[in-house]
């Protein structure tokens, strides 16, 4: 399949693909039957509490224990010496050997690291009791000085350890070349404020060990359910094939979600030791204090430009706050944001080094659009200060620095998670047009000039991002179709509230021509198929869809075999519509159904030959490269003068997405992520005092956006440049909603206070703006 | 996320409630009225009382009504009814206006106006509204009952004189004379968050003059109170946009504001500045 | 040791009679003990709405309540919402063709409280219609379809009251 150029579905020819069909996830979840993990019970089961450091940094001295025993319907108390032989929490995909010593126990070990670190669990007969125990675990730790600040000079993690954990680079060209013969060069130093995915729903794990048959349950899992059956039967010593995840509703993911984290181990180890199952649901505190953040970096980033504006070498020092432990991406976040910071750029040199650093704060891992947000902030920012510096606007800049559509595929010379960066298609200028022409750009400017005249403050700005989808190198599918004319799609997939099911039942139901509602999708079990990809780094639709293509492609193919000999007909001049085999000349005449074919070729059937018998087949889709989606986003803000407060007057995304399988679902992505991203430009930031306390640990605090501050937001989704590594043309839509947000709202703030390159801080604050307007006005 | 166990009252009257009290006082027995606030607190488990004793089904404290010339407000009124409010006046406008900036709807629906006084918040719309009226808070225990001025109530950052065995049995507010004009402004980060600044602003026009000028000043100091200097600068004067200006520079420079990490001083100071000017920009729509 | 109250709590129509600790809220009782698992649990502070019911008509967050205080008032939760024979409700078919929900961990929240003010107020205004519901917290929409579709289910229960 690899490489084909044009798209397996016709556009304007299909039936159930590319259009907005209502979703088969929905009637369970509007109806309140849902059952996300904290519906899920099981008999005898116990629930466990975690008893979390109330320092960022120190010795422990003593944990006792006693009371919290005592406390009727207490089943066992904990600590690291209870589970001093099970090891720290591995790295998902294998990573660098100097991260190890990072890495952190199920249960602190001798020293504290953050606020939130599980120093001791209560497993007990109900969650009031446990928490009720939990309060009488007495912590006692001898405080030492937090590390709170990445871009200071690090310290020591431990004896002969720094908390500089690793430094990463990437580089090409000659960049010291390019700086000493340019025009100019443009400097900027800029932060981007530690926030996170914070989905709806906390985390909730249930262990469950059925010593009948030497099976280890997870229930609850979520994002990566097969990769986590591996990491958990290498950290527990057993065969994965006794080990089984158990995705349930998933109430939001956003790339924090289903990583395995300290209480999934803890509840398999109790409920192994213990026999019974374990049941646990975090709190919302906990979730702001224990669940990965993300985000927090600083850069200090100079381009080295011509006369015209022309980038002619990018160089950049990042400094990442990585928390307290390194997690089990490693060190993914600054790999990427070094890999994705040129974005749809020319650029002929380049050069970044990233620190990777550990503070004393909540550890730190993915975010929907990781390392492209911050990169897409910093290198954004860099091209409106370029602007700026030659006095050109923000449009004409991008126009100059954008690759062509004509040098696609273009090598960038740079590699992500290891895999070099082939930018597969797309026509960036082109798009750019279409978006200011959508959005009216000419127009809203020249509006925004008249109210800037009359005295308010508002502006117009504008960020293009660049993002990675659909990394293979393979995924899975399984296709069968009962004698009822059903269609069961199994899939290593994950549904985290996407729509996966619909998106693959589209994909199946096209290809094989039955009604999508007829088309029941399975992900999220592990017992179910054998590998699977899970649903991350927006690459389900492109590969698991590839794989249901691929083997809905070949039920068809055995569909079309055996109705040729019953209807007498060849193969090619059949088709399936709505689950029968008709005859293309004669749709209203003879025909046989999908389950009359599926009934006449099971085992022992005349019609099951001497192949595989059933409608059925496992099949494969292997990929290359990655599809690069990208867009356009442009804001127009509104600051109040007097207390620096931003409001989101407009809001417009245009995005190449390949090619849309459900357009209504592409533009419900592309909202949620606006406003995501809209919350970490704005208002969402975790806030930590001098001695490393959470400021932010209630909903209180941490501020995520509500329908008042939302814009509504205009979607303009384009078709022109379908990726050519999959067959179907996708490029993944999960993350480009929220990526370029963070730039694209510090643009018009600047452009609202009349202050090019004014922001340099995200989240911008009322009070950060009020500082700048009183400065630009000074 | 669970509250620690106590033992539930559901008192009928007012005397079975003080007597509840006066009973747990002792052993942190604490009134349950809405509970928007204090079922969070007892959530997170900084608020662990022994006993909870429910007022909600005392009939008598859910009286809404001008009596004389005040607004008497009994201890299970929610916000949500005096978002509607019919009657009082000029003050009912006002109130129902604040009322819709508390929070949100099925926060209202549920928390008390005599609640929030007790509860004490900085930044709460109606503590604000009684230092600046000169409300009454009328405070029942089996040993008396006592009638205590707002002013002088908030005693710091979610305390007041409140003993431990009073119930806060209603509130009452003047009624404003007719024609008097009003203007209530305040600053969150979102809507439904508490105020990081707001301020209440009411005066009279007699032959074009500013006379019985107030104005107070929320969430900016641990408890809400009134600006002498600026009244001042309203007393007596034309209301026009330059004295509105002055008033709210008086207001700014007499705040010693809190630094609690989410505004700092400077930021509320010049919030103060803000909140008074669109108070009183208000009190002429 | 823990106090245990005799209650009884009426659902939907349905009365549950209980024996329950005082400091058990609401949201759990319905959830735990009454087998309603539709009302979900956000943030137990009663910030996100996720909880939100209908008791005696109106909008409450069901995390600040303890169940014990519900004695005797009429709790809707989302399972109460479609009709007797499984029909959708205005609000439930309009979220679905909205596209209003994406993991739908905060829809029941949003469904009880749009239902409770449409109820209270049939011809709400935008401004004020989004003033309601921008107490409830959603992570993955970015809140428009949400938007459309109780104003699709309000001018839907419209029409249907004017055609009976």
């Amino acid at each position: 399949m690899t490489g084909a150029s044009v798209t397996a579905f016709e556009k304007g020819k299909t039936r159930v693909f590319g259009r907005s069909v209502s979703r088969i996830e929905d009637l369970p979840l509007v109806t309140g039957r849902g059952r996300y993990v904290a519906d899920l019970d099981f008999p005898r089961q116990i629930h466990m509490r975690v008893v979390r450091s109330e320092e960022a940094h120190g010795r422990i001295v003593a944990i006792r224990l006693d009371a919290a025993r005592a406390v009727p319907g207490v089943v066992a108390v904990w600590t690291h010496a209870d589970i001093a032989g099970l090891p720290p929490i591995d790295f998902r995909d294998p990573a660098a050997e100097a991260l190890k010593p990072y890495r952190q126990p199920l249960l602190a070990k001798g020293v504290v690291r953050y606020v939130g670190e599980p120093v001791a669990v209560v497993l007990a007969e109900s969650p009031y009791v446990a928490e009720d125990a939990a309060e009488l675990v007495a912590v006692e730790v001898e405080a030492l000085p937090p590390l709170l600040d990445a871009a200071a000079p690090p310290a020591a993690f431990a004896p002969g350890l720094s908390t500089e954990a690793l430094e990463l680079s990437q580089e090409y060209g000659d960049v010291a070349a390019a700086f000493r013969e340019a025009h100019c060069i443009v400097e900027a130093e800029l932060s981007i404020g530690r926030h996170s995915g914070v989905p709806m729903e906390c985390r909730g794990a249930i262990g469950r060990y059925d010593a009948a048959y030497d099976v280890l349950e997870l229930w609850g899992a979520a994002k990566v359910p097969h990769r986590n059956r591996e990491a958990l039967a290498r950290f527990f010593g057993r065969p994965s094939s006794s080990v089984q995840l158990h995705e349930c509703h998933v109430g939001g993911g956003f790339g924090i979600r289903g990583e395995l984290y300290p209480e999934d181990f803890l509840v398999c180890a109790a409920s192994m030791r213990l026999g019974c199952p374990v049941k646990w649901i975090e709190d919302r505190r906990e979730h702001l204090i224990a669940a990965n953040h993300s985000r927090q970096q600083h850069h200090r980033v100079r381009a080295a430009v011509d006369a015209e504006g022309r980038i002619l070498a990018l160089e950049d020092a990042i400094f990442l706050d990585q928390g307290a432990y390194v997690r089990t991406h490693g060190a993914r976040v600054l790999d990427l944001t070094l890999a994705m910071l040129p974005g749809p750029y020319r650029v002929p040199a380049f050069r970044a080094v990233g620190h990777f650093r550990l503070t004393n704060k909540t550890p730190a891992a993915t975010y929907r659009a990781p390392g492209r947000y911050e990169g897409t902030f910093v290198r954004e920012r860099l091209l409106d200060a370029i602007a700026a510096r030659l006095g050109l606007d923000g449009v004409a800049i991008r126009r100059r620095n954008l690759i062509a559509s004509n040098e696609m595929p273009y090598a960038r010379q740079l590699t992500a998670n290891g895999h070099p960066i082939i930018l597969d298609s797309g026509d960036y200028a082109g798009l750019l047009r279409a978006a200011l022409e959508a959005f009216g750009w000419e127009e809203t400017e020249a509006r925004l000039r008249e109210r800037r005249a009359a005295g308010e403050f508002v502006g117009a700005g504008l960020s293009f991002f660049l993002e990675k989808s659909g990394q293979g190198p393979s995924d899975s599918a399984l296709v069968s179709v009962d004698s009822g004319g059903f269609v069961e799609v199994v899939t290593g997939g994950a549904s985290l509230g996407q729509g996966f099911e619909t998106a693959m039942a589209q994909i199946c139901a096209e290809t094989l021509g039955v009604d999508y509602r007829r088309v029941r999708v399975v992900h999220g079990q592990t017992d179910r198929i054998r590998f699977g990809i899970g649903a991350h780094a927006s690459r389900a639709t492109v590969m698991t869809g590839g794989a249901v293509h691929a083997a809905a492609s070949e039920v068809r193919r055995k569909a079309l075999a055996q109705a040729s000999v019953l209807l007498q007909a060849p193969a090619d001049e059949l088709d399936i519509v709505e689950g029968r085999v008709v005859r293309r000349d004669a749709p209203m005449g003879a025909s046989i159904s999908l389950g009359e074919l599926s009934r006449a070729s099971g085992p022992g059937r005349d019609g099951a030959g001497n192949g595989m018998p059933g409608l059925y087949s496992e099949s494969w889709f292997h990929t290359e490269g990655m599809a690069f989606p990208y867009g356009v986003h442009i804001a127009v803000v509104r600051v109040d003068r007097a207390t620096g407060q931003v409001a989101v007057e407009r809001y417009f995304v245009a995005t190449d997405v390949g090619r849309a399988v459900n357009p209504m679902m592409v533009e419900g992505q592309i909202t949620g992520g606006v406003v995501q991203g809209l919350g970490g430009a704005l208002y969402e930031e975790f806030r930590y005092d001098a001695a490393g306390q959470p400021l932010s640990a209630t909903f209180a605090a941490y501020l995520m956006p509500t329908m008042r501050e939302a814009p509504k937001v205009e979607v303009l989704i384009a078709e022109d440049a379908p990726s050519p590594n999959n067959p179907l043309g996708i490029k993944g839509v999960g993350e480009g909603g929220c990526t370029g947000a963070g730039a694209a709202i510090a643009s018009a703030i600047d452009a609202a206070i009349g202050r090019p390159g004014a922001v340099t801080a995200l989240p911008a604050t009322p009070e950060r703006v009020l500082s700048l307007l009183e400065a630009a006005r000074r | 996320m669970k509250p620690a166990p106590f033992d539930y009252h559901a008192a009928r009257t007012v005397e079975e409630a003080v007597a509840l009290l006066a009973e747990y006082a002792d052993r942190d027995g604490r009134i349950i009225a809405g509970g928007q606030s204090f079922v969070p607190m007892m959530a997170f488990r900084l608020a662990r009382p022994s006993h909870v004793i429910d007022i909600n089904g005392i009939a008598a404290l859910g009286r809404l009504a001008v009596e004389g010339e005040v607004l008497r407000i009994g201890a299970v009124v929610r916000h949500a009814a005096l978002e509607t409010l019919g009657c009082a006046g000029v003050l009912g406008r006002l109130l129902s206006q604040m009322a819709r900036l508390i929070a949100h709807k099925p926060i209202r629906n549920r928390g008390t106006f005599c609640g929030s006084i007790v509860n004490a918040d900085p930044a709460a719309e109606w503590c604000l509204a009684a230092v600046t009226l000169g409300a009454e808070i009328v405070a029942q225990s089996v040993r008396e009952i006592r009638v205590l001025g707002a002013d002088g109530f908030f005693t710091g950052a979610m305390t007041t004189t409140l003993a431990p065995d009073e119930l806060v049995t209603e509130c009452r507010i003047p009624l404003l004379r007719d024609g008097t004009r009003f203007g209530f402004d305040e600053v969150s980060r979102r809507a439904g968050d508490f105020a990081m600044a707001a301020a209440l602003a009411t005066y009279r026009v007699e032959d074009g003059r500013i006379v019985e000028p107030r104005i107070g000043v929320g969430g900016v100091e641990p408890c809400p109170k009134r600006i002498a200097a600026a009244e001042a600068r309203l007393a007596g004067a034309a209301p026009d946009h330059r004295l509105f200006a002055a008033a709210a520079s008086e207001a700014a420079a007499a705040v010693e504001p809190m630094d609690d990490g989410e505004a700092s001083r400077g930021y509320r100071q010049r919030l103060v500045r803000a909140v008074v000017t669109r108070a009183l920009e208000r009190s002429l729509s | 040791m823990s106090q245990k109250l005799e209650v009884k709590l009426t659902v939907n129509g349905r009365d549950y009679v209980l024996s329950l600790e005082p400091r058990w809220t609401l949201a759990d009782v319905l959830r735990e003990h009454c087998g309603l698992t539709g009302t979900h649990l956000g943030c137990e502070h009663g910030v996100c709405g996720a909880c939100t019911v209908m008791i005696d008509g109106q909008a409450v967050r069901s995390c600040l309540m303890f169940a014990v205080q519900a004695q005797g008032k009429a709790i809707v939760t989302v399972e109460g919402l479609a009709g007797p024979g499984g029909e959708l409700h205005p609000l439930q078919q309009a979220f679905i063709d909205h596209h209003a929900l994406q993991c739908g961990f905060c829809t029941p929240g949003f469904l009880m409280l749009a239902h409770a003010t449409l109820l209270e107020s049939p011809d709400i205004d935008d401004e004020a219609l989004i003033d309601i519901l921008a107490s409830n917290l959603c992570r993955c929409t970015g809140y428009k379809n949400i938007l459309a579709a109780v104003k699709t289910a309000a001018a839907v229960m419209k029409a249907r009251r004017r055609q009976p």
